[in-house]
């Protein structure tokens, strides 16, 4: 009988203590995360020795790829929807409720003002595909970069600008940025670096 | 569950009784703990932990108002240019270069050898000076707020070199955050990123030449 009884015993783990680090941990990942935000292009930021870290809030980061297309993206949806308002704005041109609706969840934006209506009425997941075909124009004839980096600024005074490119960004593409953030009197801003493996020295 | 229904079925007896609530104790995490995992095992996935390193640059205005005696002098005896290019090389020239003579524009590297070495021997005493401040700060003998206002202090001091980065079109992003990188790690405060001139332009391509013609001048 006794034998019988310990042998049934002995199968019942208690998952107590494992519950409770279990908890524990997903009480620390809920609470140190942040979640990955979808980019449309794979960007590998060349490293540095630099160890500031960027802030959290108030960010305009502006994603430039290796083939030189520069998106944009906003952390707070109401700016993005004030923003987009100005530069329709500035530009001539205006939205309906429903696709201000839609660009307000747009993670990075990047298209030409002229083919937003036609994007902002594509399917989410047609979006993500064709997002990466395009990119904010930046040449000095048709400069909307200038325009939305301008109307992200009037929106949102406190607004810091980060720069994101992938290390074998020509610096042609660098310059056209700089240039246009320049012309803004936008003089301070943040370029995104990975923390080099080797030492200093 | 099941454990539940015994207790109820069974207590009458006394001595029967307290072992079955000891029994009833037993509520099964297993379910439980499955659950947690997975919610883990999503956060682990869609978080990323590490916050991306950032490096502040201040660049100058672009305004043209701003008069040309207003601007910043820099002695030419304390400049240092350095000029990116393409295929990651890198030239730099001291002062002033002589625009005729490609010779003036030195080839340097991206390496520890290279430019590294050269900034670090022109920056000299700031350098060991901000060592010994680190060493202090090691100690525990001068506080976080004094130790970033006395570097501050030192490497905008009088003596230390101004570097002007001057990266031409075929160059990359890399070479340039590599660039402000080294005036990082030399502890240089005074730098500026400046677009490359025709001026500098020729004489980039004249020393190009030079080096492809097999006679590396030095």
């Amino acid at each position: 009988m006794s034998k019988v009884k310990v042998a049934r015993k002995s199968t019942l783990i208690d998952m107590t203590a494992m519950s409770d680090v279990t908890v524990l941990l997903l009480t620390f990942f809920m609470l140190t995360s942040t979640f990955v935000k979808k980019e449309p292009v794979q960007v590998a930021t060349p490293a540095s020795v630099s160890e500031i870290k960027i802030p959290e809030t108030n960010i305009m980061q502006i994603l430039i790829d290796p083939t030189g297309k520069v998106f944009m993206s906003l952390d707070k949806q109401a700016d993005m929807v004030e923003t987009l308002n100005k530069v329709s704005g500035e530009l001539g041109m205006s939205f309906t409720p429903e696709e201000v609706k839609i660009f307000r969840i747009q993670k990075t934006f990047g298209v030409p003002m002229k083919s937003m209506k036609a994007y902002l009425a594509l399917k989410p997941e047609k979006q993500d595909e064709i997002l990466k075909e395009y990119g904010i124009p930046t040449d000095s004839t048709d400069n909307q970069f200038k325009t939305w980096v301008k109307c992200a600024r009037a929106t949102n005074p406190d607004l810091r600008i980060a720069i994101k490119a992938d290390s074998k960004t020509p610096y042609k593409v660098i310059k056209d940025v700089m240039n246009s953030l320049q012309d803004l009197r936008e003089n301070r801003y943040n370029l995104i670096t990975s923390l080099k493996k080797e030492s200093a020295n | 569950m099941a454990e539940l229904q015994t207790n109820e079925g069974g207590g009458k007896k006394k001595g029967g009784g307290s072992k079955q609530k000891k029994m009833s104790v037993h509520v099964d995490f297993t379910p439980m703990v499955d659950m947690n995992m997975l919610l883990i095992t999503f956060f682990m996935l869609c978080t990323s932990l590490s916050k991306p390193q950032t490096m502040e640059i201040n660049m100058p205005s672009n305004d043209d108002k701003i008069k040309t005696e207003d601007r910043t002098k820099v002695k030419e005896s304390q400049a240092i240019t350095l000029v990116l290019s393409g295929g990651d090389s890198i030239f730099y020239y001291t002062g002033k270069p002589d625009y005729n003579d490609h010779n003036s524009l030195k080839l340097s590297s991206y390496k520890a050898s290279g430019i590294r070495s050269l900034l670090m021997s022109r920056n000299t005493e700031a350098v060991s000076k901000i060592d010994v401040l680190k060493q202090k700060k090691l100690e525990l003998k001068i506080s976080q707020k004094d130790f970033t206002e006395q570097v501050a202090e030192l490497k905008n001091g009088k003596n230390t070199p101004v570097v002007i980065v001057k990266a031409s079109d075929r160059a990359t992003y890399k070479n340039l955050i590599d660039a402000l990188d080294e005036m990082q790690i030399c502890n240089i405060g005074k730098y500026v990123i400046d677009k490359i001139g025709p001026a500098e332009f020729a004489l980039l391509k004249n020393k190009k030449d030079a080096l492809k013609q097999g006679n590396p001048a030095k």
